[in-house]
């Protein structure tokens, strides 16, 4: 196949090359995906030909040993990386190809991101922290104030919203983080790790607070490597050695 | 994202680094008061140097003696001949010999003793003719100057200046009274306005008599006639060259020298000026450039900081990239941090460099001229210090991958 004979690729079809998203009502549609890193002349696959489908308003747990490759997974879906083979559609479009500025706002208007280390700016009060996505996505001042006070309402922290992180409880800092990721009410939520640093009392809180929002009709895709943070999720896949294996019945 | 909001999340950042931004602003700070001070002694050097040539009065020519050569070959400084004499004076002063010269002060004269009732103090005497005042441009504070009567008359009178005034008859009336200048008996007839003290000394302490009078009675040269120095007033500015040129010719035909034997030198305030000037702009380049490199030094302060800054601050680069910062929104960011820091030093530096301005004069007794053109300049130049030094540390946060950035502790 040359590109003298343009026809040739209507017969490639069948190829790699997927033009559109196969499944209806997917928030999220990874084929073939792969990542592979190169360290010297080593060639390290870290996700290897990962299928997965993310209806909207599931809440799915990818669940893994560290060293999995569950957060390079992550990085992918969460478009803070690009993989280096397969095809990624998030609400339609691909952005498996997509250059850093056009990823960034895509992050800004489609995810909202909880991480392990809450990754809250600590000389900032906790509004301030939750408006930051607005900031990005070119809210007004006044608009970005009402809806970050409304965000940490919905999780509980409508009294601690001029205080720093500093002065705020783990499990209220997480809370202030799910308040950023709503902010910009986005299609898919995504925890990395989300109770890693919490104790069991917030870990449950912070586990009811999830599936309340999952309830209320948000996407969530939960990564962690423990069992019963991945109970908790409607859908459970499990990553091994950089492949992904959905357990039959998991789905439930 | 507005600009206005990254001036805020710049403004915020810095806010929350007191103490970094405010140490990292010093070297701005410095640099610029330091340029403003040094630039603004060297103008205000300039313009009293200025001032004071000035003040020897407007579209002056000096003439003063060539110098001597003795028999043993050695030659005298300039001035030390006495070449020039009255006669000299008296054919500048002819309009049809040289008629861009509006008026002529031959000029005689040493230091004298000068004594009022049990009083003594020791002046200089300047024997000349009526025009010096109008010449010199000075005026009389008491009494009169003396005429042009009283000069072909020899009139033994005197006209003080406001210092030895003061020092030889305290606070009464000077006018009227009677001193001995060098043992001769003249009455004041004047005092002069002040003055002020310029480079060639104060200008308020001396006496000022007719020359006839001088010559006949004090003179010790052996030409009574001669004279140390005409100054030649010209009709006005734009007739000073050709007044310059009149000069040099009828003295040079009065004298029957020429051009290479020429045994007086002419020069014009002009020219002293001039020297004057590049003198002190040396001086002005020299200090400013050292001050420079001072500002220099504060930008690389603030380069240095805005790199350690990027390192520091990665977590936070790695979170905004994750929350829909572009690569253009951090680089944007990192450059108004860095401006702001720049153009805060700068403006810093401009308070203290016109607080050292109003407060300097006072202690050292010299002008200090900041202008609003050196300010601005100051001002903008620190303004481009902080995009420049910005520019490396700002690129290399919008280069950071959000993934390591995110992961790094």
């Amino acid at each position: 196949m040359t590109a003298e004979t343009p026809w040739a690729t209507d017969l490639a079809g069948d190829a790699a090359a997927v033009e559109r998203p196969l499944t209806d009502g997917a928030l999220l549609e990874l084929r073939g995906v792969s990542k592979t890193y190169t360290s010297g002349s080593l060639d390290v696959a870290a996700v290897r030909n990962v299928d997965l489908v993310v209806n909207h308003g599931d809440y799915v747990a990818i669940m893994g040993p560290s060293g999995s490759g569950k957060s390079t997974l992550m990085h992918i879906i969460g478009c803070l990386d690009v993989p280096t083979s397969g095809s990624y559609w998030l609400a339609g479009v691909d952005v498996a190809g997509m250059g850093e500025s056009d990823l960034a706002v895509v992050r800004n208007q489609r995810i909202g991101f909880v991480f392990q280390q809450f990754n809250l700016l600590p000389t900032m009060s906790a509004w301030r922290n939750v408006e930051l996505p607005l900031i990005y996505a070119g809210v007004s001042r006044a608009e970005r104030r009402r809806r970050a006070i409304d965000a940490l309402t919905r999780v509980g922290l409508a009294d601690r919203v001029d205080h720093r992180p500093g002065e705020l409880s783990g499990g209220q800092q997480q809370r202030v983080s799910v308040a950023r990721a709503l902010v910009t009410e986005p299609d898919l939520i995504l925890a990395d790790e989300p109770t890693g640093n919490l104790d069991s009392t917030s870990t449950a809180e912070m586990l009811e607070l999830f599936a309340e929002l999952n309830q209320q009709g948000r996407t969530i895709v939960l990564i962690t490597h423990e069992h019963d943070v991945a109970e908790a999720a409607d859908r459970m896949v499990v990553m091994r050695d950089g492949s992904l294996d959905e357990p039959t019945g998991a789905r439930r | 994202m507005t600009w206005l909001e990254t001036l805020r999340t710049a403004y915020d950042s810095l806010r929350t680094r007191r103490l970094r931004s405010a140490l990292t602003m010093l070297g701005i700070l410095i640099g610029i008061a330091a340029v403003m001070l040094t630039v603004g002694l060297g103008q205000g050097a300039q313009k009293q140097v200025t001032d004071q040539i000035n003040k020897l009065g407007s579209n002056l020519l000096i003439v003063t003696p060539g110098s001597t050569t003795s028999s043993s070959g050695v030659r005298g400084g300039r001035g030390s001949a006495t070449t020039l004499t009255i006669d000299d004076a008296a054919v500048l002063a002819d309009p049809s010999v040289a008629p861009d010269i509006a008026r002529v002060a031959p000029t005689s004269g040493g230091s004298q003793s000068l004594v009022a009732g049990t009083t003594t103090w020791t002046s200089n005497v300047v024997a000349t003719n009526a025009e010096w005042l109008g010449v010199r441009a000075r005026s009389v504070a008491q009494g009169r100057f003396f005429t042009a009567a009283e000069v072909t008359s020899e009139s033994s009178v005197a006209v003080l200046g406001s210092t030895t005034a003061a020092q030889l008859l305290g606070s009464t009336n000077a006018v009227g009274q009677t001193i001995t200048v060098g043992g001769q008996n003249v009455t004041v007839i004047g005092v002069l306005n002040t003055e002020g003290s310029t480079t060639g000394g104060d200008q308020d302490d001396l006496v000022v008599m007719p020359l006839t009078t001088y010559a006949s009675r004090l003179s010790t040269s052996a030409n009574p006639r001669s004279v140390s120095t005409i100054y030649i007033e010209a009709k006005d500015a734009t007739s000073l060259s050709a007044a310059y040129q009149e000069t040099t010719n009828a003295l040079l035909s009065a004298h029957g020298v020429t051009l290479a034997t020429q045994d007086f030198s002419v020069s014009s305030q002009q020219a002293i000026v001039e020297t004057a000037t590049s003198t002190s702009r040396i001086l002005t380049v020299l200090l400013g450039s050292i001050a420079a490199i001072s500002l220099l030094v504060g930008g690389i302060g603030v380069m240095n900081i805005m790199l350690v800054s990027v390192t520091e601050r990665i977590r936070e680069i790695g979170l905004r990239k994750a929350l829909g910062a572009t690569p253009r929104i951090i680089l944007r960011q990192f450059l108004v941090e860095a401006s702001l820091l720049g153009l805060a030093g700068g403006l810093a530096g401009l308070a203290l460099g016109m607080l050292g301005a109003a407060i300097l004069p006072r202690l050292v007794n010299f002008p200090v001229a900041i202008s609003p053109v050196a300010a601005a300049a100051g001002l903008g130049v620190s303004l481009v210090i902080g995009i420049t030094a910005g520019v490396y540390p700002a690129s290399r946060a919008a280069r950071l991958a959000p993934i390591e950035a995110l992961r790094s502790e």
